[in-house]
């Protein structure tokens, strides 16, 4: 090992105390003066790329049920009885229900971006001007309107689950079944990640969590329940008019 | 301060005892459980997917170890497992697969180093998100103990391989591991395909959003480039691989039909029509074709860092490094069709594939020139990790060679179900990997632990695993042209496979022999831990910012400061330069041209 011992000089290196020059220093500047945390805009702008990024993923699984769909769709299937190739892809009628659905999920999504708003601008303002009270003004509990809008969607698609199940539309029926029992069911699942979401973000109010953490789960979730609500009217459309 | 001889000024950070791992900054957490069992840094997490890793490639080299012992005797009785039966050999290699491409492969190159080290390459305080990262191991982790759950149900493990062909992955009575065990194995793959991407948003993140000031990306190392891009990969194809999981679980407990067509299973109809197989195959290699490069990305960027520490030169050709493994990244979703020319596809698509395929040769031979470029008129240290980073690139050289034969449809529908597959597939992804991550360790354990590695023991463990690893694979090339089945547990009862036998023995004796010299690595690994001697901050007279930090490196990595960068991350033997490396944070050099 002798030959390898070192000559190693740091030889004027430069280190700094800035994070990209002009912010704060990485210890003390953040949430309420909390050790370890960047500052408000960085952990936003952070937040919201480690978002994107988290839904491509999503996307990709949804691709990849639609390529099983359409391939799915067009395979034929052998009769035993007949020996004959048959088609064994039925239509399923889809519940009027979930209109009423998509309608509740896309006002959820409106009233989203009012509460991601509303925590936004009493955020900022507690940045701006440290003790002045926000909360005199008459407020709106939209995020608690969006909590209720998101579990009356569920509750809607567990109920038109229950309807398909009545007319005799099983998840092992026919392959379309198969897929829209799929497809509501994982959007379903993601959803109530965000219902979730919602929750932490209500719970971390009534513990009086820090304002400037709220906003920015509420902020991410807006964008996340914007993207479920958008990829609802897809999945809607793909079982309403390629099924 | 270890590692200051010379008239470099002394700065702070630097100054950290290196000796005391316990020593951390003020925010540091204190208690056994938060500092190493549910820890938010980074670094306990990389060490916590590594050693995961090397748990797991004990088990994964343990069951083939049975295998090869079960090709050679096929019945002989083993202690405590008794007769290895021809289900229980397709269990085996079920698991050795399994476990050895996901929990090994996919996790120590970059859930192991790439998690230590891409923060601190890039002068980062810690991940993006370090909570979603303690999540990201646990899952894992989990993931983990839930495969090894299938070899203890009723039935034991799965029988239908690591790529879990459908119908005989989707039908619980199609064989004894294909009750319980087969809904462990998916429930196990998608459990993983979770962690992995939370891994995978957790590195582009920060990566992208959290580089030190001067950091640009064109100033990366090629380790972080490699890790970024392996993320990318990761991120558009582990959701795919687990779509394919849920509609494979549907399929096996709830009736469905999407892989399953009409079908009898001894005499029974299954209840299942109109699926397609081919679907299933599809949506697999979708995933599975990227996944190769998932595993030998790391490798790569790794390899094109210790090539140029160690011949004490730039890299050749940076910038055609980068875009190298970019296109391999891209064209990696281009050609998953080259799995399935046996499939009767129609010979135009396998065409467009194998085209596709072929075109991989290009960026992959500019990567294997560019390393010789690099070690071409170099001042060359044969240090443990150089020898691992040069064999990396033989193997790379001797498994990928043999890729463009398989791409030709008319040979791969000959070769596909050989042994020439085999030999294909392990040197490339298995043993090129691997050495990989034998560089990385040897590389990188006096930052991590403080303490160098023996070296002659490495050195030992070298030889022995580079000649072992061929004796094992060069001669499975020509048993596989002779026709020499895969996945065939017993080959004494076919004539013109028997005949093979003695290449079979050579092989197994090869494979006991690299085998037992992995326990000189285990041995070396730990006792070098405790008994090894102190490193100084900088051992390898290295450029890049984990070597500016203390040994180890600090609980923020950089003692409350940030590194600025300035140069390159291979700025060896510059003219003019008082010393034969230039630090990315040393002042800026202008080169003379």
């Amino acid at each position: 090992m002798a030959s390898l011992s070192t000559t190693a000089t740091l030889n004027k290196p430069e280190f700094s105390r800035d994070d990209h020059g002009t912010l704060a220093p990485i210890r003390d500047g953040g949430d309420n003066g909390r050790p370890g945390l960047p500052d408000y805009g960085t952990r936003l702008r952070r937040a919201r790329l480690g978002l994107f990024v988290a839904l491509i993923p999503v996307l990709m699984l949804f691709v990849s049920f639609t390529s099983a769909y359409v391939v799915r769709q067009g395979l034929p299937t052998l009769d035993p009885r007949t020996n004959n190739l048959i088609r064994d892809w039925i239509p399923v009628t889809l519940p009027r229900l979930l209109l009423l659905n998509t309608f509740v999920l896309l006002i959820s999504s409106v009233s989203m971006e009012l509460a991601r708003r509303q925590i936004r601008a009493r955020a900022m303002m507690e940045t701006v001007g440290t003790g002045v009270s926000s909360g005199d003004q008459i407020k709106v509990p939209w995020l608690g309107i969006t909590f209720v809008l998101g579990f009356s969607f569920l509750f809607g698609q567990w109920t038109a689950w229950k309807q398909l199940a009545a007319n005799g539309f099983y998840v092992y029926t026919t392959p379309s079944s198969s897929f829209v029992y799929l497809l509501t069911g994982t959007h379903g699942a993601h959803l109530l990640g965000g219902i979730v979401a919602l929750f932490i973000a209500g719970v971390a109010s009534l513990l009086h969590g820090s304002l400037k953490t709220r906003s920015i789960i509420v902020d991410v979730t807006a964008w996340y329940w914007h993207f479920m609500a958008l990829l609802w009217v897809y999945i809607f459309c793909l079982m309403k008019f390629a099924g | 301060m270890a590692g200051g001889t010379g008239g470099g000024e002394t700065i702070t950070m630097a100054t950290h005892d290196s000796g005391l791992p316990g020593v951390h900054e003020h925010a540091a957490p204190q208690g056994f459980i938060r500092k190493w069992i549910f820890s938010l840094d980074h670094k306990v997490i990389g060490l916590q997917y590594y050693f995961l890793a090397l748990a797991a490639v004990f088990v994964g080299m343990f069951l083939s170890l049975l295998m090869r012992i079960h090709l050679i005797w096929p019945t002989a009785t083993l202690p405590f497992l008794g007769e290895i039966k021809p289900e229980t050999y397709l269990s085996l290699l079920t698991m050795h697969g399994t476990i050895m491409v996901f929990f090994v492969l996919t996790t120590a190159p970059q859930g192991g180093f790439g998690n230590y080290f891409l923060p601190i390459q890039i002068g980062a305080p810690d991940m993006a998100f370090p909570v979603l990262n303690m999540l990201s191991f646990w899952t894992t982790f989990l993931g983990f103990i839930v495969l090894l759950a299938a070899f203890f149900v009723t039935g034991g493990a799965p029988l239908h391989g690591w790529t879990g062909y459908a119908p005989l992955s989707a039908l619980q009575s199609a064989g004894p591991g294909e009750g319980l065990g087969a809904d462990l194995w998916i429930t196990s793959i998608a459990i993983f395909c979770i962690g992995a991407l939370m891994g995978a948003l957790n590195f582009i993140t920060t990566t992208l959003d959290m580089r030190a000031k001067g950091m640009t990306m064109m100033r990366m190392p090629l380790t972080v480039w490699a890790w970024f891009i392996t993320a990318i990969l990761g991120l558009l194809a582990f959701g795919v691989l687990l779509s394919a999981g849920i509609l494979l679980l549907m399929d096996r407990n709830l009736g469905t039909s999407f892989f399953v067509p009409l079908v009898t299973v001894n005499g029974q109809l299954t209840g299942h029509k109109g699926g397609s197989p081919l679907l299933w195959q599809h949506l697999f290699w979708f995933f599975g074709h990227p996944e190769v490069y998932i595993a030998i990305l790391p490798a790569m960027g790794l390899c094109s860092q210790l090539l140029s520490v160690f011949s004490r030169k730039p890299i050749f050709g940076y910038k055609a490094m980068v875009y190298a493994m970019l296109s391999i990244g891209f064209l990696g979703f281009m050609v998953w069709g080259h799995h399935m020319f046996m499939s009767g596809m129609s010979p135009y698509t396998a065409f467009a594939f194998s085209i596709m395929t072929m075109g991989i040769g290009v960026p992959s031979a500019i990567k294997t020139f560019n390393w010789l470029g690099t070690l071409w008129h170099g001042r060359i240290r044969f240090t443990s990790p150089m020898l691992f980073a040069i064999g990396f690139v033989s193997l790379f050289v001797t498994g990928g060679i043999s890729g463009p034969f398989l791409a030709q449809p008319v040979l791969d529908i000959y070769l596909h179900e050989t042994y020439f597959v085999i030999a294909h597939f392990h040197l490339i992804m298995g043993v090129a990997s691997i050495f990989g991550i034998f560089a990385a360790t040897y590389y990188w354990f006096p930052k991590m632990f403080g303490r160098m590695m023996n070296e002659t023991l490495a050195k030992l463990h070298f030889w022995l695993t580079f000649v072992g690893a061929y004796a094992i694979f060069m001669p499975m090339h020509y048993s596989g042209m002779a026709g020499q089945l895969r996945r065939y547990s017993q080959g004494t009862e076919v004539a013109w496979i028997k005949a093979l036998t003695p290449i079979q023995v050579f092989i197994s004796i090869a494979a006991f022999i690299t085998i037992a010299s992995q326990f000189v690595f285990l041995f070396n690994l730990f006792w070098s831990m405790f008994k090894g001697a102190k490193a100084s901050d900088n051992p390898w007279e290295a450029t890049t910012l984990e070597w500016t930090t203390a040994t180890p490196p600090p609980h923020d990595n950089f003692g409350g400061l940030t590194p600025v960068v300035k140069n390159g991350p291979y700025e060896y033997s510059v003219p003019g330069a008082p010393k034969d490396f230039v630090m990315q944070n040393d002042p800026e050099i202008k080169p003379k041209h």
